[in-house]
């Protein structure tokens, strides 16, 4: 299990370069002069520039630039800001916001997902199972933000059972609505996932088995079936929590959740590329951890895979 | 190639009872797949958007143009029978364009999807064929790729253009919508080319090129195409939920994400401009989705 894991990180280390060397080269190629952003209409003198750009070593060759970006990374900095706040301040700020709404989607997601697809596989081919895939094709069918505008119209404004925008009616009141509807965008998938491995297992030649050993049903619904049909879906589960922070910049930007999806996008319209590049690197961290939790747990769940 | 073989195979995934507890298995003609509701209302979805995308004149009439006789005095009227879809903030007539609106949609999502086709089909079957450090470099590119979330690379691309149109955005999305194809298909390229008739065709001699052209792209590229039509649905929600927010089409472009994203200042003055591009849009993403699901259950019974 120890080889397995150091093994799993050392494959990390090559994606987390290329992926940081992608968004700083990308970031790099931003049009427009940063410091121009700075002063708004008043120009600096000459020599206030160069002393900015020798201070944030903009004159460097790009390589240098991101050697030092990396560098400095490896002891948890992630830069300052032109307005001289430190970057990592800035998102660690935002970060709980969002990771409440992620994590609450998430949850949300779990029970409402696993619950369909749990129904649907255990009625595979009857009416229920026919509704279930109506819910899923519905729910991957139709965009999300569309879904988003929509509840934030009709219970945020028309009925008004919640804030339409903002966070001030604090944890639940204010997360539940972007939530929902993160959620239940995510859950079609999961609910799909579900199904189809619990069809999957359903028809194997072992639950055969355990039926003739004479197990009760349920006995071999929950201690069999579901228990093997869960291993696809823990990994889905991990790599989604994970795609549902990313997601979460959309629905930020529609309910006005001041996350790190809204600092993002002001950072983009500011031309602070160090942000930019912060959220991102930020984010690529917290996938890739959750994917090797992910890979790990999977070893736990499924001893084949430990080899 | 594959239709002809998998009439059977596709009748037990599509539908069938499970056979836990063991029951009797129905035997049912389904009839061509075109005759299918579901595939026949979603494919008719699919040709009206396309149609639609192709020339808006049809449907918004010869002569017509979506910034044409507007008039500004008549801003955000509701339908009436003369603007069916009523009246945008300028004063244009919003069902012509609403019309005008689908070819940015479906630009976008046809276009992505099919350069993430090409990439996904050669670079796929390069790391399945060949394997070693031909498979080693693309697989870790793949990685690389996947460790960026879609949605985040595609802002971070698109930040870097202040104006941009249907192609920056066909830019932005293309850029990284390619790695799961490549991996679906390297692994069913991998697959095929160990299948015992392959391997039987390799001892009697065939070339490579014979290999890979008659026995190995017929095989795995009907399931990739599949795979990547179940995508268009989701490009399509992608760019407009990047227009929807501002980091997407940018305004000479008349695109539904814009109309949205406009339509929201009025949200309670003038519902219609709301409601019809969301209709629109949402019809659009699912007629294509019910499609590539149609087409799936069709011809790669496997991925069900």
């Amino acid at each position: 299990m120890l080889g397995y894991t150091i093994r799993r990180i050392g494959q990390m280390i090559p994606v987390v370069i290329g992926a940081t060397f992608l968004i700083y080269a990308l970031t790099f190629l931003m049009p427009g002069d940063p410091i121009a952003a700075l002063t708004g209409a008043r120009p600096l003198p000459e020599s206030t520039v160069a002393q900015i750009r020798q201070a944030y070593h903009l004159d460097d060759p790009f390589l240098v630039q991101y050697g030092n970006y990396m560098w400095g990374l490896l002891h948890g900095n992630f830069g300052i800001d032109f307005f001289g706040r430190p970057v990592l301040g800035l998102i660690l700020e935002r970060l709980p916001t969002t990771f409440a709404l992620a994590l609450t989607a998430w949850v949300l997601k779990l029970v409402i997902g696993l619950a369909i697809g749990v129904y649907g596989g255990l009625r595979h081919g009857r009416a229920g199972d026919h509704f279930a895939l109506v819910f899923t094709v519905v729910f991957l069918g139709v965009p999300g933000f569309v879904i988003a505008l929509g509840a934030q119209t009709v219970f945020g404004v028309q009925l008004g059972w919640v804030n339409p925008a903002g966070i001030s009616a604090g944890w639940p009141m204010a997360f539940i609505l972007p939530a929902l509807v993160m959620a239940f965008e995510a859950a079609a998938g999961l609910a799909r996932l579900t199904r189809t491995s619990l069809v999957g297992v359903l028809r194997s030649e072992y639950m055969r088995t355990a039926r003739a050993k004479g197990l009760s049903p349920r006995r071999v619904i929950w201690g069999h079936a579901l228990r093997n049909a869960m291993i696809p879906v823990v990994t889905y589960l991990g790599l989604s929590l994970a795609g549902m922070l990313g997601g979460a910049v959309i629905i930020e930007a529609i309910f006005n959740i001041p996350g790190i999806g809204g600092l993002m996008v002001t950072s983009i319209n500011n031309k602070e590329g160090t942000i930019v590049v912060g959220i991102a690197t930020m984010l690529v961290l917290v996938y890739l951890f959750f994917n090797l939790l992910v890979d790990l747990l999977y070893g736990v769940i499924d001893p084949r895979v430990r080899v | 190639m594959s239709q002809t073989t998998e009439p059977t195979a596709s009748a037990v995934a599509a539908g069938e009872p499970a056979t836990f507890p063991p029951r009797r298995r129905k035997k049912t003609n389904r009839g061509p797949i075109w005759l299918r509701p579901r595939f026949l209302i979603s494919g008719t979805i699919v040709a009206l958007m396309l149609l639609m995308a192709a020339f808006p004149q049809l449907f918004a009439g010869f002569g017509s143009d979506p910034n044409a006789n507007c008039n500004v005095m008549e801003t955000n009227q509701a339908p009436s029978s003369e603007h069916i879809f009523g009246v945008d903030i300028q004063g244009c007539d919003y069902y012509t364009n609403v019309i005008y609106g689908a070819r940015a949609s479906i630009l976008v999502g046809i276009v992505v999807t099919a350069i993430s086709f090409v990439v996904a089909a050669i670079l796929g079957a390069l790391a399945g064929y060949f394997g070693g450090w031909v498979d080693v470099i693309i697989s870790r590119a793949c990685d690389m790729a996947f460790g960026l979330p879609f949605i985040l690379a595609a802002i971070v691309v698109l930040q870097l253009f202040s104006e941009r149109t249907v192609w920056t955005v066909i830019f932005a999305l293309a850029l990284f919508n390619w790695p799961g194809g490549v991996r679906f298909m390297r692994s069913s390229v991998m697959e095929v080319r160990n299948r015992e008739y392959v391997q039987a065709s390799m001892l009697l001699g065939a070339s490579k090129t014979r290999i890979i052209k008659s026995h190995i792209i017929p095989n795995s590229l009907t399931p990739l195409l599949v795979l990547q039509t179940l995508g268009v649905g989701g490009v399509i929600s992608a760019e407009a939920g990047l227009t929807f927010i501002g980091i997407g089409l940018t305004p000479p472009s008349v695109s539904w994400g814009l109309q949205l994203a406009a339509a929201r200042d009025y949200i309670s003055a003038a519902p219609h401009l709301l409601v019809f591009p969301a209709l629109f849009l949402t019809l659009t993403v699912l007629g294509f989705v019910l499609f590539g699901e149609a087409l799936r259950d069709e011809f790669d019974p496997k991925g069900k």
